[in-house]
């Protein structure tokens, strides 16, 4: 049980954050302080919540390139909302935000699902249009910290037992998650749908239902995620987490979620977040430019996606070598 | 994935009827309404030198569809384009401050855009991997690249002989720009639709396997595929850099977008098999028409690109939802 565990992608991954913490922490002891590394936690845990929808998503062999966009005009939405009226309490945002997600989520499942179009086409064009929805709705002009509520900004940075409602948001969502993917049956039916769409069809399950309600769950997120954000920035504008869907690719690809769908856990994927948010989190300390940050993380999608390779070909017989080799 | 049952018809249609039935009629026509359209609308659209400025909304992005066509078709994408723009501008921008003449500059871009699709294409035909995540990846390390080296400064000064490809003209209105895509859409029309190399790319895209065991070199076809995306890039390089005359870590950004949904405007197959060099030459001439016409009534930027967003899912869902209802 514990030699399986140690040769597992999430122990090597777990080695490999360590490593990193490690590092950092030769030249500089105070980055592994309690109170930074919950810092790193609550600044990764938007992305920890984005990454936990794309991966059912890429799960049922389907992948959301617009995760970002969705956040962005979720974000601008309840920002716009507040500054008309300001009174309107927190639980009614996060309401319309979520809701408001689930519903452009919906919209891209609704294109898979019925109309059968390739999802790499639907949310490559959903993404532009919900970002250029954005600029309809602003006029392009900010919204500033001075325009927004006072709960409006604190919601998110409230700290409950220690941690802020942020973190404590994001560890909710990825119990959910290890619950929903290991214990239900709506969890099963995401990998069964990836693995192997013809063999889930003859098991019963409605392969484009199933991916519908990954995008809409993955947009719900992406809603949510729009208000927290808006809220800890204390600011929305058209480009709030412009190209962020790369960050949340990354750390699914990372975390070892297959791309051809079905394969992937929880753990891998906290962990593969976990390990671009401490990159993320160890550059400026390290005195390295940002600048850095973009070929780094695509220098990692590449690694991962070729160990990803790797470790999954041992698996399964290859009787017709030639034509494993044409697939 | 879901069963037809397809209506075979008695007689075949004719070849006249077959080609006014076409994709391309239909694009062709929808060009023609477009033209007619921004006649009207703008006072400032029919003049021969306003719609040779307007040429230069697609031809760069033409070039590399032209590519891209081909790669689709054989069932692979690169969304890596945009971002080989930026790293082959990135480099010559950097040779050009050492002096470096012209024709060097053009050899190093071309040669920088080489490298990169060589990058993608043993990455996708000797390791096996996925082209979509590959590509993801690559498209960050490669603008990665260029924002290490640029960060937020630009390089200028190139030499004068420099400005041709982007600025000069041929004769009267047609522009260097111009001549190049139309000599390219000649050479990728005869490479795809009257050459063994072309036959081999539909094999590919509709049975890899069956093309694999009648004797194509399946991997092979492919690693030129993708070393001919990435010299369209190099080429399209040259062409932005020249017109713009500087370099930029930003150059291009979000152009992949604009070269598949080209591609897929033009009855290209995003699942592979099928689709025309003519179908993208027509689908370039519309996009630009749109760009330009919605430029004149002084439509912003970003409403375009939610144009274009649009364009993408519609010509795709309307034949969708056509068949549908007719059903």
């Amino acid at each position: 049980m514990f030699k399986r565990f140690l040769a597992s992608r999430e122990a090597i991954l777990l080695g490999a954050v360590l490593i990193l913490l490690a590092l950092v922490a030769i030249r500089f002891p105070a980055f592994i302080a309690p109170a930074n590394l919950a810092n790193v936690f609550n600044d990764t845990s938007p992305l920890i919540i984005l990454a936990l929808g794309q991966m059912i998503v890429i799960l049922t062999k389907c992948i959301d390139l617009s995760i970002a966009a969705n956040l962005a005009l979720c974000g601008m939405v309840v920002a716009i909302l507040n500054v008309a009226h300001p009174d309107l309490p927190v639980i009614v945002t996060l309401v319309v935000a979520t809701g408001l997600g689930t519903i452009l989520g919906a919209i891209n499942g609704l294109l898979v699902w019925k109309l059968t179009i390739p999802p790499i086409v639907v949310t490559l064009g959903t993404m532009t249009i919900y970002r250029g929805t954005i600029f309809l709705i602003s006029n392009g002009k900010w919204v500033n910290s001075h325009e927004m509520s006072a709960p409006f900004k604190a919601f998110s940075r409230q700290i409950l037992l220690g941690l802020p409602v942020l973190s404590w948001i994001a560890l909710a969502v990825v119990a959910t998650f290890a619950v929903l993917l290991t214990r239900t049956t709506l969890g099963r039916a995401f990998y069964a749908v990836g693995g192997n769409p013809h063999a889930a069809v003859y098991a019963g399950l409605n392969v484009g239902r199933t991916q519908f309600l990954a995008f809409a769950i993955a947009g719900a997120l992406a809603g949510l995620t729009g208000y927290l954000w808006v809220s800890r920035y204390a600011v929305a504008y058209v480009d709030i987490a412009g190209g962020f869907e790369l960050d949340v690719i990354a750390a699914c690809v990372i975390g070892g979620i297959a791309i051809s769908g079905g394969i992937g856990s929880v753990g891998g994927l906290v962990l593969g977040a976990l390990f671009l948010g401490v990159i993320k989190n160890a550059l400026p300390v390290v005195n390295i430019s940002p600048f850095w940050q973009l070929a780094i993380s695509g220098a990692a999608i590449v690694i991962a996606v070729a160990f990803n390779a790797r470790s999954s070909r041992t698996k399964g017989r290859i009787i017709l070598k030639s034509a494993e080799v044409a697939a | 994935m879901t069963v037809t049952d397809r209506h075979i018809p008695d007689r075949l249609q004719s070849p006249l009827q077959r080609r006014l039935r076409s994709w391309e009629t239909l694009l062709l026509a929808v060009a023609v309404a477009i033209f007619t359209f921004n006649a009207f609308a703008s006072p400032y659209f029919l003049n021969a030198w306003n719609l040779s400025d307007a040429t230069f909304n697609f031809t760069e992005k033409a070039m590399i569809a032209f590519a891209m066509a081909l790669l689709i078709i054989a069932g692979e994408i690169d969304l890596s384009v945009a971002a080989i723009i930026a790293l082959a501008s990135t480099a010559m921008g950097a040779a050009a401050q050492f002096g470096a003449p012209t024709l060097l500059l053009v050899l190093i871009g071309l040669a920088v855009g080489l490298a990169c699709g060589a990058f993608n294409a043993v990455l996708v035909t000797v390791m096996g991997l996925p082209s979509i995540v590959v590509t993801i990846g690559t498209m960050s390390l490669f603008r990665g690249i260029s924002y290490i080296v640029l960060g937020d400064t630009a390089y200028g000064g190139y030499p004068k002989g420099f400005k041709v490809f982007g600025q000069g003209y041929v004769w009267w209105v047609f522009s260097w720009e111009l001549v190049i895509f139309v000599a390219l859409a000649l050479a990728f029309g005869v490479l795809l639709h009257l050459t063994n190399f072309g036959r081999a790319v539909y094999a590919i895209g509709n049975n890899a396997t069956g093309a694999l065991f009648s004797g194509i070199r399946v991997q092979r076809v492919k690693f030129i595929l993708f070393l001919l995306t990435g010299l369209m890039s190099g080429v399209a390089s040259v062409c932005l850099t020249s017109r713009l005359g500087s370099t930029r870590p930003s150059i291009g950004l979000g152009m992949e977008l604009e070269v598949v949904t080209m591609v897929v405007l033009g009855g290209v197959n995003i699942l592979g098999g099928s689709g025309t060099i003519p179908g993208v030459v027509i689908a370039a001439v519309v996009m630009g028409l749109v760009t330009f016409g919605l430029g004149l009534l002084n439509v912003p930027g970003i409403v375009m690109s939610i144009v274009i967003g649009l364009l993408l899912i519609g010509v795709i869902a309307l034949p969708r939802l056509w068949a549908m209802w007719r059903r």
